[in-house]
């Protein structure tokens, strides 16, 4: 019984949530002096480069950036099924000692943030590793919680939560479907 | 349970453009990996490749070791000299003592063209054919597509030829399926008794002298002339083939364009190829190497998935 789809989030609100995610990494992180934002494929990539924004805005400062792709990291490749389409990884410049604050979508099980934490770990050792999600949906299967949080959403049985982006989806938004309506 | 590209890889003719696609899109990422200071990822752990070479290699074999290590994979390396054996024999028994020893995957080199699809179809082990005779060699095939795909961006309507001993080459064979199918232009250039009789029906233009070659070609992909075909009487010397047919500086000068020189190795310095070429600014020989082991990391990747084995392993199944 696939339910429509209700809006959590509209553009302006995914703005606004954004921005206050920014402000919070900053005051977290003491500042943008060590801080590395670290986006995972693909969603993620596109927040931060928003949260990039932000603070370049606010703060004058060019927060280096970097995209993590978890494909070869996710602990049920061999259960997929048909192999998963492998993104680009670009870490650039050295982690070691600096604040990477990991930025995703949505964080649900975890299992994506915990295959994050393994790769970073082969790029170097960052003094402190923080996660910023736009939406928390609850549902966790690891020990793994977000340091900043853009909005968290419960989430029915067999519901999803999508965030758009208008450099991928042609809009910014935040949807919750709440029956099993595939996708 | 169909994964992308079936159990094995062993060859590019029968391969769609689709899925040579699905290999160099897999394949660009993961030349990343091999940039990073720990040059690992754990997506293969606890699978076993055998890598089973009949024929001396050292490029092929260490590109594949490299791909299988980079992937957490255990590897196991047998170099067998073929002349010993009767070669049907000892792949079927080889191919028994595999499946006793529950490995995962077999990359194989082979002498005798078809060797890949014999012992495929014999155990239930991912097969990569290295190398089999003169048949294909689809990993160095596929290299040859990712170098000239990321050089050009595209191979459709790119003009690429073949210059060498395209008889007795399977490089040559898996470069004209891969690139016919990726929408290139496709040549050879050689003398005529070191191209197959029946060329004209892969569907590419000849070339008698290679001059018309550089000046219709966008890339030159420049064969080993293997020094056994002096003796084998196929061309009177190699200063004769270089004189003809080699590779060099003041032929590829006349060309109206910069053409992108590649070779698949080991390179014969002053035969087919000369030096200021082969190291000059549009040879992309090293890439090459670079390419093959993201390459064959991706092919890795792609059958693992069609592993049942694996599969098992990872939900906690029994394999003992």
């Amino acid at each position: 019984m696939p339910a429509a789809p209700t809006v959590v989030l509209n553009a302006r609100a995914l703005e606004r949530t954004v921005a206050r995610m920014a402000d919070e990494i900053v005051e977290r992180a003491d500042g943008t002096e060590q801080l590395v934002l670290v986006g995972i494929q693909r969603r993620g990539v596109q927040i931060a480069d928003r949260v990039a924004k932000v603070i370049a805005d606010r703060e004058g400062a060019q927060v280096p950036r970097g995209a993590l792709d978890i494909t070869l990291y996710r602990d049920d490749l061999q259960t997929v099924g048909p192999r998963p389409i492998i993104g680009k990884t670009d870490i650039p410049w050295a982690i070691d000692g600096k604040t990477v604050v990991i930025v995703d979508d949505v964080l649900y099980t975890g299992r994506t943030v915990r295959a994050a934490l393994d790769e970073l770990a082969d790029f170097g050792r960052p003094a402190r590793i923080m996660l910023a999600v736009v939406v928390d949906r609850g549902g966790r299967e690891l020990p793994i919680h977000a340091d900043v949080v853009g909005r968290v959403v419960d989430v029915p049985k067999g519901g999803r939560v999508d965030v758009f982006v208008s450099e991928l989806d042609g809009r910014d938004e935040v949807t919750l479907v709440i029956a099993g309506e595939e996708g | 349970m169909s994964a992308p590209l079936g159990k094995d890889l062993l060859g590019l003719e029968h391969l769609s453009a689709e899925q040579i696609t699905l290999i160099l899109d897999t394949a660009d990422p993961l030349r990343e990996i091999s940039e990073r200071a720990i040059k690992k990822v754990p997506t293969l752990r606890g699978a076993t490749v055998l890598n089973l070479f009949y024929e001396p290699s050292t490029r092929t074999r260490t590109s594949f070791e490299f791909a299988e290590k980079r992937m957490s994979a255990d590897t196991v390396n047998i170099a067998t000299a073929a002349s010993s054996v009767t070669k049907g024999e000892t792949l079927v028994d080889t191919a028994k003592n595999l499946e006793a020893m529950k490995i995962d995957m077999v990359v194989i080199r082979h002498p005798s063209s078809g060797a890949a699809r014999f012992l495929a179809e014999r155990i239930e082990s991912n097969v990569i054919n290295a190398g089999d005779g003169m048949h294909e060699h689809p990993t160095q095939g596929l290299l040859d597509l990712l170098t000239l795909r990321r050089k050009f961006g595209t191979l459709k309507g790119k003009r690429v030829c073949i210059v060498g001993d395209v008889l007795h080459s399977r490089v040559a064979r898996s470069n004209i399926w891969g690139l016919t199918k990726l929408g290139a232009d496709v040549a050879v250039c050689g003398p005529r008794t070191l191209l197959p009789a029946a060329i004209a029906e892969f569907g590419v233009t000849v070339f008698d002298r290679v001059e018309a070659a550089i000046e219709w070609a966008d890339a030159l992909n420049v064969l080993r002339l293997q020094l056994e075909r002096m003796t084998g009487g196929y061309i009177p010397s190699l200063r004769e083939y270089n004189r003809v047919f080699g590779v060099t500086r003041e032929r590829l000068d006349r060309s109206p364009r910069d053409l992108v020189i590649m070779h698949p190795g080991p390179m014969n310095r002053g035969v087919e190829i000369d030096s200021d070429v082969a190291d000059g600014p549009h040879s992309v020989i090293l890439e090459q190497v670079t390419n093959g082991v993201a390459v064959r990391m991706a092919v890795l990747y792609l059958l693992a998935g069609h592993a049942p084995a694996l599969a098992e392993a990872a939900k906690g199944g029994d394999r003992s």
